[in-house]
C-alpha cells in the first residue's frame, strides 16, 4: 500500500483495524515493562522517592508538546495540500493532546508541592504549559460546537499554527527566563544530565507514552471518520426525504 | 519499595494519570460503539453514502 493511498479514508479505516490490535498490545506491553523499571529504579540523592513522578511528568510534558506538532502538521496538510484526512488527524490529537497537558500540569504541581513547597507559581515553563492546555481547550471548543466539520477545519488549522509559535516558548523558557522549574536535563547539549538508573526507565515510559498517544491516536481517527460517514449519510437521507 | 514521607503525593500522581488514561479510553471505545450503531442503523434503513451507492450500482452492472 502506498502512502498516498492512504489519503482514502476507507483505505486507511482499513489499515487502522489492521494495525490498532498490535498498537495497543505493545503500548500494555511497555507500560509494563517500564512501571517494572520504574519500580526498581533508585530515589534521586536529593529528591528521594519523589522523582518517581518525573516518570509520568516528564513523558506528559513530552506528549503534550508533541500532538501539538501533530496538529500543526495537520493544519499544514488541511490548508496547504488539502489532504482529506489531515483535518481529521488534527481534531483527533486535541483531546489526546490535552488529557497528556493535563497530566504534566497536575503531576507536576504535586511534584512541586514536597520539592518547592508550593503547588504552583507563575514561572515562565509553568505558565507556558497552562497557555498550552487553555490552547487545546479552545481548539476543543472550535471543533465540538461547529455543526460542518468543513469550516471548523480552517479556522481550527490557522489555531493551530499560531499556537504552534508557543512549543519553543515552553523548550526554551528555561533558558531565556529565571524559573524556579529546572533547566534541561535530558534533551539538551552535552547530553543527558541524569544518571542511567533513572534515566533508561525513563525513556521506556516516554516510549510507552508514545505508543499510547499513537493508539489513542488513530483509534480517535476512526471515530471521525466514522462520524463524518454518519453525517454525509444523515444529509444523503435528509434529501432524500 | 518504601516511596518515603511524601508518598501521599506519589500516589496521587499514578492515580490521576491511571484515572485520566482510563477515562480517555474509556470515551474513545464509547464514541467507536456509538458510531458504529448509529451506521448500522443508518445502513439497516437503506441509506448509503454516494461512494457505496456507486459500488452497488457497478456491482449490479448498473451506470451510477
Amino acid at each position: 500500500m502506498a502512502v498516498i493511498d492512504l489519503a482514502n479514508p476507507t483505505r486507511f479505516l482499513t489499515l487502522v483495524n489492521r494495525v490498532l490490535p498490535w498498537l495497543a498490545g505493545a503500548t500494555a506491553l511497555v507500560f509494563a515493562y517500564g512501571l517494572y523499571r520504574v519500580g526498581g529504579a533508585p530515589d534521586d540523592y536529593q529528591q528521594g522517592a519523589t522523582v518517581k513522578i518525573m516518570y509520568l511528568h516528564v513523558p506528559g510534558a513530552w506528549l503534550g508538546m508533541m500532538a501539538w506538532g501533530v496538529m500543526t502538521v495537520a493544519a499544514l496538510g488541511t490548508l496547504v495540500w488539502r489532504h482529506p484526512l489531515a483535518d481529521v488527524a488534527g481534531k483527533a490529537a486535541a483531546p489526546v493532546g490535552a488529557a497528556f497537558t493535563f497530566i504534566c500540569l497536575v503531576t507536576g504541581a504535586l511534584w512541586g508541592r514536597p520539592m518547592w513547597g508550593t503547588y504552583w507559581v507563575w514561572d515562565a515553563r509553568l505558565t507556558s504549559v497552562l497557555v498550552l492546555f487553555l490552547l487545546y481547550l479552545g481548539m476543543l471548543a472550535l471543533y465540538w460546537t461547529a455543526e460542518d466539520p468543513n469550516r471548523s477545519a480552517r479556522a481550527a488549522a490557522i489555531l493551530a499554527l499560531v499556537g504552534a509559535v508557543n512549543i519553543p516558548i515552553i523548550k526554551f523558557s528555561v533558558d531565556w527566563w529565571n524559573t524556579l522549574h529546572q533547566p534541561a536535563s535530558v534533551v539538551r547539549m552535552g547530553g543527558a544530565a541524569i544518571d542511567a538508573s533513572i534515566l533508561v526507565p525513563l525513556l521506556i515510559m516516554a516510549l510507552a507514552f508514545t505508543l499510547l498517544f499513537f493508539t489513542l491516536h488513530f483509534a480517535a481517527m476512526r471515530n471521525e471518520i466514522l462520524r463524518r460517514r454518519v453525517r454525509s449519510m444523515r444529509m444523503m437521507q435528509a434529501r432524500g426525504a | 519499595m518504601s516511596l518515603g514521607p511524601h508518598a501521599d503525593f506519589i500516589i496521587a500522581s499514578y492515580a490521576v494519570t491511571a484515572l485520566v488514561v482510563v477515562a480517555l479510553i474509556g470515551w474513545i471505545a464509547a464514541d467507536y460503539a456509538a458510531q458504529r450503531r448509529v451506521l448500522g442503523d443508518l445502513e439497516q434503513r437503506g441509506v448509503t453514502r454516494r461512494s457505496q451507492r456507486g459500488k452497488d450500482h457497478k456491482a449490479l452492472g448498473d451506470t451510477p
